[in-house]
């Protein structure tokens, strides 16, 4: 099969074959990083710029990676450094930005949308790397990546997702690519965290106590608790979030044997996650973080028009 | 110049008129009504066969964004906008820059539309100074000036021990309060209606309570002091129902809904689509439902545009960035002649929403077919059908949910004080 996308704006826009294809090819481009030379000629001469309006090192970075190994220029644009402090509009940054012929923008930015009203105004494709609460593909496929390849299938797997679901955009991306694979999403989170309408989402069960989520769990998956929300009108305190929602050795007990502990990234160690469980024998945060590098050389050779790899 | 409008269906349920008479206008008045009436020498003849003759369309609730926003409408825009609607008269908000908190700005208001505008314009003038909601504007002066309501549309009045005294006193100064019933608090910066589209759009929501709440509390405030109040822009099931049991107590309440909110559910916002971007936002299935019983209940007593214009710069970006509000003049009467078409209403009950029920509320000497009375007057093809097209709307902006859709219903003539101000046949 061939992936027809111009744009990878969500993964509720992708079709199981489609997340399947990108997955198969993510397996594959894992390889590459392992070799002594970590580069194929596969994009030479394609230009991918990362355009970043939110603060990030993780995403930035690994696509900043992926794209280097398959041979593209790069190149990185921060909003800190860019024409929106001069009041530019994201139209004509984009129009501006296309009018020097890149071939792919992979765009994180704080606002719902911003991707989908892009992806509409601008010849080349768009690659969401975050887009305010609504998706983050890259992620959910690199969680997916990392199941698969630890756990052999995502069909029928019970994955816990606990935090704030109502701001997470790793959240949403997770429930459409697990759904869509067969696996069955329970959330857990403070009542004020969870967003109305959620089990509608997909294959998903609210749980109002975490240990319902986590056991029998074959993954649980912390979300990141922003420290700013503590003590406002969502959240008493980081004390009380961290007792009631915080993943420690005892509530792992009540998953899986073998259960995986996933983080996207970056941990309030002592906050969502324990030390000892994040750094634990369950934990596979550190391999998240490496197929996400093969993820987005997936996706970037995808979007460019890249046909089967087998 | 007489105008003799000839064999049309006239509807004019403040009269008790439902059927084919002639009317002849002379020196801008209604000269005289009947069958078969003789058309003088010298008077221009419309054949109004086919046609429905009603009492010129009155829309309550627009923003004319003149003074200081020309650049989205101004009054004569505007005013060519309400014409092609088939409204002969709009009542126009006052945040415009400056807020129209004072008579300054209301008699700029008046005369330019006065001298420039196709319609009648009848200026609505602030509840509090600059809209800010801390101290009273100067009602009875706004009054004299010739406002004929106050409001701070767009921005609730959310000291309620203020929104208790403002209706005292607009009470006392014999003006009509209008209030956007809105929880700021419980809106919270939502950007769409909350629920299920919220959350699969990753949008912070706007909940139906802010709404609900806010009406219980200006209907109760409204009851406590005993004056009358309008609520502007009614979207909620729960507000219909509030202001339904209130009106069955004796409460003086009245209130209006807008034509997207009885045609549009929450569904319009996916794809981040910035015209259906409003406050009150676009809300469910059931709520739209609500609001056509309310219609057909006499619950709701008036449909009025809430006519926003903005600029494409204001809504060519990101959902977020967007600004609130859709026009609405050129649109209002296709999409509430469904409502009759599918039996939710009768001519005769639309017309007095559109018309006779908006002049009382307001108290203004309009909405009735009557010997002697301004010839404010809309004819209207009920059958034309036609298309939404950006570049054929009069108003300045085209920032409607509605471009590209098929409308069946228009305006055929409307005539202001005796003289056509538009023609479309």
């Amino acid at each position: 099969m061939v992936f027809k996308h111009k744009d990878i704006l969500g993964l509720q826009d992708l079709t199981a074959e489609e997340i399947e294809l990108l997955l198969n090819t993510a397996d594959n481009m894992k390889e590459i990083s392992k070799r002594e030379i970590k580069k194929v000629p596969t994009l030479r001469g394609k230009t991918v710029v990362n355009l970043f309006f939110e603060p990030s090192t993780r995403t930035r970075t690994s696509f900043e990676i992926a794209a280097k190994r398959l041979s593209a220029d790069t190149l990185n644009i921060s909003a800190s450094t860019s024409a929106v402090q001069k009041g530019e509009t994201l139209s004509d940054t984009a129009r501006n930005i296309e009018a020097m012929k890149p071939d792919i923008i992979v765009m994180r930015h704080a606002i719902s949308g911003s991707h989908h009203y892009l992806a509409k105004r601008v010849s080349y494709s768009v690659i969401n790397a975050g887009d305010g609460a609504h998706e983050h593909p890259s992620q959910g496929l690199l969680d997916m990546m990392t199941m698969r390849e630890k756990l052999g299938t995502l069909k029928g797997l019970k994955v816990a997702i606990v935090g704030d679901i109502t701001h997470s955009r790793v959240a949403r991306s997770n429930i459409y690519g697990l759904t869509k694979m067969g696996a069955r999403v329970f959330l857990a989170g403070p009542p004020t965290l969870i967003p109305p309408g959620v089990e509608r989402l997909g294959n998903v069960t609210v749980c109002s106590r975490m240990r319902d989520a986590v056991e029998d769990a074959d993954v649980v998956m912390m979300l990141r608790i922003q420290l700013e929300r503590q003590g406002k009108t969502l959240l008493p305190t980081m004390r009380e979030y961290s007792r009631f929602f915080g993943l420690s050795q005892d509530l792992v007990k009540l998953a899986k044997p073998g259960v995986l502990v996933m983080h996207p990234g970056p941990m309030n160690r002592g906050v969502e996650i324990c030390s000892d469980v994040a750094d634990g024998a369950d934990s596979v945060i550190l391999e998240q973080v490496e197929n996400g590098v093969a993820v987005r050389m997936s996706m970037l050779y995808h979007v460019s028009g890249g046909g089967p790899t087998e | 110049m007489n105008i003799f409008i000839k064999g049309g269906h006239v509807i004019d349920p403040s009269q008790n008129l439902d059927e084919k008479l002639d009317i002849l206008v002379a020196d801008g008045k209604i000269k005289e009504m009947g069958k078969k009436l003789t058309a003088p020498k010298d008077a221009e003849v419309i054949d109004a066969k086919g046609l429905l003759v009603t009492p010129g369309l009155i829309d309550m609730h627009v923003h004319l964004r003149d003074p200081g926003l020309e650049y989205k409408e101004d009054i004569v825009t505007g005013t060519r906008a309400a014409a092609a609607g088939g409204f002969t008269s709009v009542a126009c908000m006052p945040n415009t820059k400056p807020v129209n908190d004072n008579k300054a700005v209301a008699s700029y208001i008046i005369a330019k539309a006065k001298a420039e505008g196709l319609v009648n314009v009848f200026p609505v003038g602030a509840i509090t100074q600059g809209s800010k909601g801390e101290n009273l504007a100067e009602m009875g002066d706004l009054k004299e000036a010739g406002c004929v309501a106050v409001s701070d549309d767009g921005k609730p009045v959310s000291n309620p021990e203020l929104m208790r005294r403002a209706l005292e006193y607009a009470k006392g100064m014999e003006i009509i309060l209008i209030s956007h019933s809105e929880d700021l608090g419980l809106a919270a910066d939502g950007q769409m209606n909350d629920g299920f589209t919220a959350t699969e759009l990753g949008l912070k929501g706007i909940p139906w309570v802010a709404e609900d709440a806010a009406t219980a509390r200006d209907v109760f405030l409204a009851e406590f002091t005993n004056s009358p109040i309008h609520i502007a822009h009614v979207s909620t099931k729960g507000a219909v129902q509030i202001i339904r049991d209130a009106k069955a107590r004796g409460v003086k309440v009245t209130c209006e809904t807008a034509p997207h909110y009885f045609t549009l559910t929450e569904d319009a916002v996916r794809g981040y689509e910035t015209n259906a971007k409003m406050n009150p936002p676009l809300r469910t299935a059931e709520d739209v439902k609500a609001i056509k019983e309310g219609l057909s209940d006499g619950t709701i007593d008036a449909v009025a545009t809430d006519h926003a214009p903005h600029h494409l710069d204001e809504k060519d970006v990101e959902y977020t960035l967007a600004s609130n509000g859709i026009i609405g003049l050129e649109t209002s009467l296709p999409l509430s002649l469904a409502l009759v078409a599918d039996k939710n209403l009768t001519l005769p009950q639309l017309v007095q929403k559109m018309s006779c029920n908006p002049a009382r509320i307001l108290g203004i000497d309009r909405g009735a077919l009557a010997q002697g009375a301004v010839a404010d007057i809309t004819l209207i093809d009920p059958e034309a059908e036609w298309v939404v097209e950006a570049d054929k709307l009069e108003s300045k902006s085209k920032n409607s949910p509605f471009l590209g859709m098929k409308m069946k219903g228009r305006a055929a003539y409307t005539i202001v004080g005796g003289k056509v101000v538009y023609k479309n046949v």
